[in-house]
């Protein structure tokens, strides 16, 4: 068995990033999907900091992911939000629909 | 263990803002929906003690909260004229509020929270306090956005706005991870000493420099990560677009530049040319959107997208000329925007808000004194002397050729001179077309005081700049002496 070194965990973080990427420019069917794109993007970071923060035997990484974690979810919440006033306005939260100004 | 207490005298204003901003929501709260215009006056008056705060502890350089927070020359004028931003968006926002019926209390208690943010982010000394200032900012920004729940496009534009910010938010993350990671610090001071003694940083910091810029260009609406800009000030309530358009490209410029040139100083090879590149590029996009547009939020939308180049034009020298530049740039934009924004919040007929450029037709004959005030924002703004306008160009375009940027200086003025056509298509429909009837009168004391002191600034700055350039002058060199 290969040892688990700090390379794979930033191989897992890219391809979560990327992914949340792809999940937010491909998407063309839900806002919701969107927002979970949003918070795997953050969780990419999360291991990012986690991992460079045990290798680095430093405590720094590790408490800029507990901040990330709370902003997170004060993001989520807001987004949420926004959404919910956005569906009682539309009545839709299909992407494709979200068009009223031309960009 | 002793439990010693960091030093928390830096942040003295921000804190206070911060305090200030949760009695006043607790006042809002006890009192209800009337007591809407109250708390926006004291949200003034403590926006005014803040400035005060900051002014007081002077152009000396110091850290604070375990050196995550500084102080200095160049955070003491950025803070300043943020606040200055904000306080003559919330001034002008509570006549038009009281006409909109979208009175809430909420509104000046938001717009504190995101100038503390904004605050926080031009203090930043290090990553974590970057990223904690710069999202205080865009939640309540994104709030604002979609102030007007029922209104479709006040919803849209807060809903897309909301998602770009988030992923632009996500990459800013992703470069601090890796600059985290290959440096073993997120302190900006420990960052400037390792770069400071080695020649050039290895390809992970690199690619964390290239996601923290592509953050922060977001942020600053520089192309290509612009495109949010006009969909979002169109859809935004006219009074949170004033607001938006201002003290918040303030912050981030300021926090563009710290980052930049403080831990990334010794770099600056690496990123100029990335800059240059945004730099131009912001230029001819906001010269060029702006020709088409009908709207004049729309059209304010590009204008600003082409601002935000100019100033980045001065910030890709790298020199202290170039801080220089950026601050007066950014200092003269809050008057000639602010003030702009203003009139936007005046176009009223028979009860509505209009927004359309031709709506303007003729005001020159129904309104002469609000005419005269656009044009002077809009000859200011294409950079005509000898208004405000001309000096912030002027600075800019020196940095520039100074740090031997000849091409972007040059492209730089042949795009300026494109922008004039749409500044001054707008003084010719105003001076020259069919009037298309006058405005909603009278305009009230709030709206017609800020125009008037935005206007006058414009023009005296312009014939005597030396207040303000002396004072970039001492805070880039403050900025510098660290």
């Amino acid at each position: 068995m290969a040892e688990i070194g700090l390379n794979h965990y930033l191989v897992l973080a890219a391809i979560v990033f990327t992914l949340g990427i792809c999940g937010i420019f491909l998407n063309r069917k839900n806002v919701i999907v969107i927002l979970m794109s949003v918070e795997l993007m953050l969780l990419a970071v999360n291991i990012n900091f986690v991992a460079f923060s045990s290798f680095l035997h430093d405590m720094v990484g590790q408490v800029f992911t507990m901040f990330v974690l709370t902003v997170a979810a004060a993001e989520a919440a807001i987004g949420l939000a926004i959404l919910m006033v956005y569906f009682r306005n539309r009545g839709t939260i299909a992407v494709e629909d979200i068009n009223m100004m031309k960009g | 263990m002793p439990l010693l207490l960091p030093d928390f005298t830096p942040a003295l204003p921000e804190i206070f803002l911060a305090c200030a901003a949760m009695a006043l929501l607790m006042l809002g709260v006890f009192q209800g929906e009337k007591s809407a215009k109250e708390v926006s006056w004291l949200s003034v008056a403590a926006l005014v003690i803040a400035g005060a705060l900051v002014a007081s502890r002077g152009m000396e350089r110091r850290t604070g909260l375990e050196d995550m927070f500084i102080v200095d020359g160049f955070s003491m004028f950025m803070k300043l004229f943020v606040i200055a931003g904000a306080s003559i968006a919330l001034i002008a926002a509570i006549r038009f509020n009281a006409r909109e019926k979208t009175e809430r209390f909420e509104f000046p208690i938001l717009i504190l929270l995101a100038t503390t943010g904004m605050m926080m982010m031009i203090s930043a000394n290090d990553l974590i306090s970057l990223y904690l200032g710069l999202e205080l900012q865009s939640l309540s920004l994104y709030i604002l956005t979609s102030y007007n729940r029922d209104d479709v496009r006040s919803t849209e534009a807060g809903l897309k706005y909301f998602v770009l910010g988030a992923v632009s938010s996500g990459m800013l993350l992703y470069g601090s991870s890796m600059v985290y990671g290959f440096a073993g610090t997120t302190s900006f001071t420990s960052l400037a000493e390792i770069f400071g003694s080695t020649d050039s940083g290895s390809i992970g910091i690199i690619i964390g420099i290239v996601f923290i810029s592509a953050g922060l260009a977001f942020k600053v609406s520089a192309v290509p990560f612009h495109m949010w800009t006009p969909d979002v000030y169109e859809g935004a309530p006219s009074q949170v677009t004033s607001f938006l358009s201002v003290a918040p490209k303030i912050a981030a410029m300021a926090l563009f530049t710290r980052i930049l040139y403080d831990p990334f100083g010794h770099l600056v090879g690496e990123w100029r040319q990335i800059i240059a590149t945004i730099s131009l590029l912001s230029m001819a996009v906001g010269a060029l959107g702006a020709i088409s547009q009908r709207n004049f939020k729309r059209l304010m939308a590009y204008i600003s997208i082409g601002h935000m180049g100019y100033a980045l034009a001065a910030f890709a020298a790298g020199t202290e000329d170039g801080v220089r530049g950026v601050l007066i740039y950014m200092a003269m934009y809050v008057f000639m925007v602010g003030g702009t924004f203003a009139i936007i919040l005046c176009m009223r007929r028979d009860g509505k808000a209009v927004e359309r450029i031709d709506d303007l037709a003729g005001l020159a004959r129904t309104q002469p004194a609000l005419a005269v005030a656009l044009a002077i924002f809009m000859f200011s703004m294409a950079g005509i002397p000898p208004l405000a306008g001309f000096w912030s160009k002027f600075y800019v375009f020196y940095a520039a050729i100074n740090a031997n940027l000849y091409t972007l200086a040059i492209l730089g003025m042949v795009i300026s001179v494109v922008g004039a056509f749409y500044y001054i298509r707008i003084v010719k429909i105003m001076f020259f077309d069919e009037p298309a009837g006058a405005f909603d009168t009278p305009l009230g004391a709030e709206l017609a005081g800020v125009i008037f002191v935005t206007a006058l600034a414009t023009v005296l700055f312009g014939i005597f700049p030396s207040p303000i350039i002396s004072g970039a002058e001492a805070a880039a060199a403050s900025f510098f002496a660290g």
